[in-house]
């Protein structure tokens, strides 16, 4: 009996709704004090001096450090994608080294007491002047500014896609479509804030951290600090949740270490839900435009992709738009560029499905509009279009498209759909509905990943390696798998996670996380497994002696051969006749190259109903349906709940999120859950999920392509195209507020 | 820098001793007046199964009870809560047993990263005693005040209406 791919409840269940699981936070050693940042008010300038005499007075203030106090960096940070395995600071810049503030909420105060009232309380009173430059916030501020960005994503991916000639495609085209989007900030807005516990040991440093990546944490904070690797652990239970804001490593964790050092105490930080948006980067603002060429019967002839975003002064980060735009469909002629204008921001960062689900928003809604003009059904463009390769001519490592747009248009009901906007009328409201094409690519960046499996005398086991759980489900996964892999039941196993006293693992990002902890997990479990069967067939006492390791099957921790019925041995009886009290294997499982050559999507497709009240401007989404094709799915409830998720998360980018910047103060506008929008339970409508089965064994030996991202894909354009299809107007700007629905009079409608 | 613990010039409230009752419990914490009752839970009596989400008001993370009713701790003083009863997510189960609203969450898969979900329960299980839990709108409305960042909402809908109808529909 196989574990993997059935639904089991999570193995943290217990502990999470018992209030018993830990976060960071709540982890307080004994003589743990509290740190308060204090942020600048201003976007650009210095810092002129800093009266800080009423807060060291302050009840219980054990320490206030500015940049006179903190110590330099040992070296500088250098922006590095988690995924990769190295350090990995969210910016190349380190503050409080001097007087230069270069974005608002940047900390120029530190402030230690001995409880968070007295720190807060203190943080208060500290009186910083500060000499304000004139700052660049918005892509309107700094337009004529931008330039062409040679690469992203610090270096590791070109800037610019291009294959045959767009110009000619497009004035080859029967018809050309043309839109464009501004599209606000997101701000990820996870429910814990990020939290750091910093504990010193002579040398040594323990963290406790809210961190979606251990080992990135305990590599950058030691570069950081100039100390070795060794002598940095960092521990993580749970993390209540990440969406890419714990991703990468921010100044505040290092900040947290270096004010425990100086004050000689365990010191425990939390963000305040304020500081969250000016902390830990966010999505950036950007516009987006595109222009498709097609022939009369609806066949693309050239793509041309364009964004334009907002980056930090000191890192050319913007979220890749085109990774999906460049290689869904077939289209001979492909030119995607992304220009980047420096501003007084943090250095942007993954946020859920970054980049490609606003690439994917102006692609697809573009393609809606293709659709109407060659007088196809929508789904019948995509069919047409469907690249049956990647465009070097390599097969997907696995599809499923096709599959998922028939499947999801079944389920949902699309076929015999009304394509003229406004005919569906339901009272005050219009209805409409929409779809659109997912797809995100894989990324293997990271290096091997290792994993070790333990079982003892007694039966039980463990698997080991140091990820660690966000929400993702990937304690549970990683549980059936290393069940599966040695042969034991789940009740007899324990997957152990979040501590970089474990095995290597890399940074839980883009989707990655589970598959490749499952991988690792999977290779330690096979291992130990083989090293067990070997044991029993050399072994004279045992009733397998000498069978044919190829006829041995474990099941609960039972050795049978197929070879010889009836003979049986267990993992118990075997290592107590060996005289073992234990036995371990490490596992490494290593991704695959990156020129592989197969094409790496993950393929799904969205649709929408929507009803719009276009006097109010008011959009209620009724219902959603995906249908994804994410390869082996290792927990179809665990599955389902992430891609939920992330299908929530698209009508949120649709519809909710958007943050702005003041363009005086050069400050976010909106700071707290009252004001950036995110779902409420009401605002959730029912969703169906469905799956599509591919099989695919270049992603890795379980071949889970990964769910994390790929639910939301898609959404947001589905949504849009529904409330074209309701109202026969399309927004040009996210999120879609009522302002931009309403329409000004109620009889001015267009046909 | 300095040390200031033993100046005379001290700025900031002393600690009072609060008196409440915790899940059944006597508890006395020394705190100062202006500690949240959910500071005084997290860090003060090592209760950390609340959770502290935005500290103002929004989120609905640090959901208890207090004498029955649902309120936001981060929102309650400590101080005003002496001589009250607090009831908190750890002593919601019959020890080893969970409560019917837990293991509904568990069963329905009602939460991802988990950091919402004591807040939601707490407010789910009085949902239904409100009576306010008899179609799915009511559900979704008066449950508004919990957000779940990770969009667990259909699924902790599913808690609620499998509770409710095990309970024989309390309305
Ligand atoms: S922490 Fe109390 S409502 Fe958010
Ligand atoms: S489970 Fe993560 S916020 Fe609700």
């Amino acid at each position: 009996m196989t574990s993997v791919g059935t639904p089991v409840t999570r193995v943290d269940g217990p502990a999470k709704v018992t209030g018993a699981a830990l976060y960071s936070a709540e982890i307080t050693p004994p003589g743990t004090v509290h740190l308060a940042i204090v942020g600048s008010t201003v976007a650009a300038g210095r810092v002129t001096a800093i009266d800080a005499a009423a807060a060291r007075a302050a009840e219980g203030v054990l320490a206030v450090l500015t940049h006179d106090d903190v110590p330099a960096v040992a070296s500088p940070p250098h922006l590095l994608p988690s995924l990769l395995g190295a350090a990995a600071p969210g910016e190349s810049f380190f503050p409080m080294q001097d007087t230069v503030v270069h974005y608002a909420g940047q900390p120029v105060v530190l402030v230690v007491a001995h409880t968070y009232e007295q720190a807060h309380h203190a943080a208060s009173l500290v009186r910083v002047d500060y000499e304000a430059a004139p700052a660049i916030t918005t892509i309107d501020q700094g337009r004529e500014r931008a330039y062409d960005a040679e690469r992203l994503f610090a270096g590791l991916m070109p800037g610019r896609e291009e294959r045959g000639d767009v110009e000619a495609g497009l004035a080859r085209a029967d018809l050309r479509v043309d839109m464009s989007y501004r599209m606000a900030a997101n701000h990820h807005n996870a429910l814990e804030a990020p939290s750091t516990v910093a504990v010193w040991n002579g040398g040594e440093l323990t963290l406790y951290e809210s961190t979606m990546g251990v080992r990135a944490t305990q590599q950058t904070v030691a570069q950081l600090l100039g100390l070795p690797v060794s002598h940095v652990r960092v521990i993580t239970h749970f993390v209540g949740g990440g969406f890419g804001s714990k991703a990468m490593v921010w100044p505040h964790t290092t900040l947290t270490a270096m004010a425990a050092r100086i004050v000689g105490r365990p010191v425990k930080l939390m963000l305040t839900r304020p500081q969250m948006f000016t902390s830990t980067g966010h999505r950036e603002e950007q516009e987006q435009s595109i222009a498709l060429g097609a022939t009369r019967d609806g066949r693309l002839t050239a793509i041309r992709h364009d964004k334009l975003s907002i980056t930090s002064l000191f890192d050319d980060w913007a979220e890749p738009a085109t990774g999906v735009s460049s290689q869904l469909y077939a289209c001979d002629a492909y030119l995607g560029v992304h220009r980047l204008i420096k501003g007084n921001t943090m250095t942007p960062t993954f946020t859920r499905g970054p980049g490609e689900t606003l690439g994917m928003f102006t692609l697809e809604t573009a393609m809606d509009e293709l659709a109407r003009r060659v007088d196809l059904d929508p789904l019948e463009l995509r069919l047409r279009n469907v690249a049956t390769t990647d465009p070097r001519g390599n097969p997907w490592s696995s599809g499923g498209l096709e599959e998922c747009l028939r499947l999801g248009a079944e389920r949902f009901g699309w076929s015999g759909r009304n394509p003229a906007p406004r005919a569906q009328p339901d009272g005050d409201w219009l209805i409409g509905t929409g779809m659109a094409v997912a797809a995100y690519p894989m990324a293997f960046f990271m290096p091997p990943q290792r994993a070790r499996a333990r079982i003892f005398a007694d039966g039980s086991a463990t698997v080991a390696t140091s990820t660690q759980e966000f929400g993702t489900g990937v304690l549970t996964m990683a549980t059936q798998v290393g069940a599966d892999a040695l042969g034991v039941a789940l009740s007899d196993i324990e997957f152990q996670a979040g501590d970089t006293d474990l095995p290597n693992s890399t940074a839980a990002v883009g989707s990655a996380g589970a598959g490749m902890v499952a991988s690792a997990v999977h290779e330690a479990g096979t291992a130990l497994r083989r090293q067990l069967v070997d044991l029993a067939i050399g072994d004279p006492g045992s009733p397998l002696h000498g069978v044919d390791p190829a006829s041995v099957t474990v099941t609960a921790g039972r050795l049978t051969s197929s070879d010889r019925a009836g003979a049986t041995d267990t993992y118990g009886e075997l290592l107590g006749r060996n005289h073992l009290s234990d036995a371990e294997a490490t596992g490494t499982w290593r991704p695959p190259p990156l020129d592989t050559p197969h094409g790496l999507l993950t393929f799904g497709a969205q649709f929408a109903e929507v009803a719009v009240d276009p006097q109010l401007g008011l959009v209620r989404v009724r219902r959603l349906g995906g249908a994804f094709a994410p390869g082996r799915v290792l927990n179809p409830l665990l599955a389902r709940s992430q891609l939920m998720g992330g299908m929530l998360w698209g009508m949120s980018q649709a519809l909710l999120e958007g943050n702005h910047t003041d363009p005086r103060t050069g400050r976010w506008a909106e700071t707290n859950l009252a004001e950036y929008l995110v779902p409420v339970n009401a605002d959730a409508p029912e969703v169906t999920v469905d799956f599509v089965e591919v099989h695919d064994d270049v992603v890795g030996p379980l071949g889970a392509k990964g769910v994390g991202e790929i639910g939301q894909v898609g959404v947001a354009a589905a949504i849009a195209n529904a409330i074209f299809h309701a109202t026969g107007r399309r927004v040009r700007s996210l999120p879609i507020t009522p302002e931009t629905v309403m329409e000004p009079t109620p009889a001015a409608a267009p046909t | 820098m300095s040390t200031t613990e033993s100046r005379q010039d001290i700025r900031g409230p002393h600690c009072v001793p609060v008196t409440v009752e915790i899940n059944g419990r006597g508890r006395v914490v020394d705190v100062e007046p202006r500690v949240s009752l959910l500071d005084a839970l997290r860090e003060h009596l090592g209760l950390t199964g609340t959770k502290k989400g935005c500290d103002q008001g929004t989120c609905g993370a640090c959901t208890v009870w207090v004498d029955g009713r649902r309120v936001l701790a981060c929102l309650t003083l400590a101080a005003a809560a002496a001589g009250h009863e607090v009831t908190t997510i750890e002593g919601l189960a019959d020890g080893d047993e969970l409560h019917p609203m837990q293991r509904a969450f568990l069963e329905n898969d009602a939460f991802q990263c988990g950091y919402c979900t004591p807040g939601q329960i707490m407010s789910a299980v009085k949902l239904i005693e409100e009576g306010n839990a008899t179609t799915d709108e009511d559900i979704s409305e008066f449950m508004s005040g919990n957000i779940c960042r990770c969009a667990a909402y259909p699924n902790i809908r599913a808690a609620v209406r499998q509770v409710r109808d095990a309970a024989g529909g309390a309305a």
